[in-house]
């Protein structure tokens, strides 16, 4: 796909309605919950609202989709998984849905997306996260869903991370 | 890298991934169902946190719920002038990420922009610069559920 053409097919599920104090307590708890006994009572205070406001609207965020998850976000190398690898296979286009949600499911998988093709060069559309702790074990979990494909699966590769080259926060608001 | 990380730890990676509740006391709340004080609870995040083994404890944004627009895009960077392109690359604002990876297609970032015009204008930018092509590939749609890596 050329540059010129990739950015008109990016999904469309925005316009979601966050206001200036959302932002606001976006931008206070995006680096982290504050560790005391009632953090949004602390928030509260910082951000001069009432602390139920602050938990009715972190509730809302999280109905609403801009909150995926609460909880621990552990550094994956830290925990021994130090084979990332991003397998990207060529399924047929009418099998891809239903090929990402199986894959989507694996335990080790930890992202999995439908992508276009940019033929001829890269006849891959699904994109699949894969987290070991070995090189071999990575490949075996990717055998593992080449399994699971079977005949959908018409030819796949495996991209290991050799550097982080750049890697900085996610710039919110 | 040594650390030290005791089966509490192990478990609360474990059991809270996700799912820490919205109320005035979450905290005493996780620390109830784990069957530990809360001070314990506390005093083991803040360490994981120090320590490096978490990255972050809080909320996850779906940053793309907030407009703006992202897209993962790829070139094939000859070698001798991979250095040059990391910091070219590297240099753009709108860059987010960016990987080495073994591959024919050898280099792969993150352009995040305020809208989606501005993902083309970005990566033809790069691509001017650089004078590679740059593949863009964005999301279609996505499938997976949420990390579940087991410490």
């Amino acid at each position: 796909m050329s540059a010129s053409h990739a950015a008109q097919i990016i999904d469309d599920s925005n316009n979601i309605q966050v206001d200036d104090i959302d932002r606001r307590l976006i931008m206070a708890t995006q680096a982290g919950l504050p560790l005391v006994p009632r953090p949004f009572a602390f928030l509260a205070d910082r951000l001069n609202l009432p602390e139920q406001d602050v938990i009715q609207r972190m509730q809302r965020l999280q109905d609403i989709g801009v909150i995926r998850r609460i909880g621990v976000v552990p550094n994956h190398y830290r925990l021994g998984y130090r084979a990332n690898g991003m397998s990207v296979w060529n399924i047929p286009d009418d099998k891809v849905s239903e090929a990402g949600k199986k894959i989507g499911a694996l335990p080790f998988v930890t992202h999995c997306y439908h992508r276009p093709r940019c033929l001829p060069d890269w006849p891959y559309n699904l994109f699949a996260m894969v987290h070991a702790k070995t090189h071999d074990e990575a490949m075996q979990l990717v055998d593992q869903i080449a399994d699971l494909l079977k005949e959908c699966d018409h030819g796949h590769d495996v991209l290991f991370s050799t550097q982080i080259l750049k890697k900085t926060g996610l710039r919110l608001l | 890298m040594s650390m030290a990380l005791t089966e509490l730890d192990r478990k609360i990676i474990n059991t809270y991934q996700g799912g820490v509740p919205i109320c005035e006391n979450p905290y005493a709340q996780m620390a109830q169902q784990l069957d530990i004080d809360e001070t314990l609870l506390l005093e083991r995040l803040a360490y994981m946190l120090d320590s490096g083994i978490l990255s972050r404890f809080g909320p996850l944004y779906n940053i793309e719920k907030l407009g703006g627009a992202f897209c993962l895009a790829a070139m094939k960077v000859p070698s001798e002038r991979y250095d040059a392109v990391v910091e070219l690359v590297n240099g753009f604002q709108e860059v987010a990420h960016n990987y080495a990876r073994e591959h024919k297609f050898n280099m792969w970032f993150v352009i995040a922009t305020e809208s989606r015009d501005s993902i083309n204008d970005v990566a033809a930018r790069i691509e001017k610069q650089c004078g590679s092509r740059v593949y863009l590939f964005p999301k279609l749609d996505e499938y997976f559920v949420e990390l579940k890596l087991q410490a």
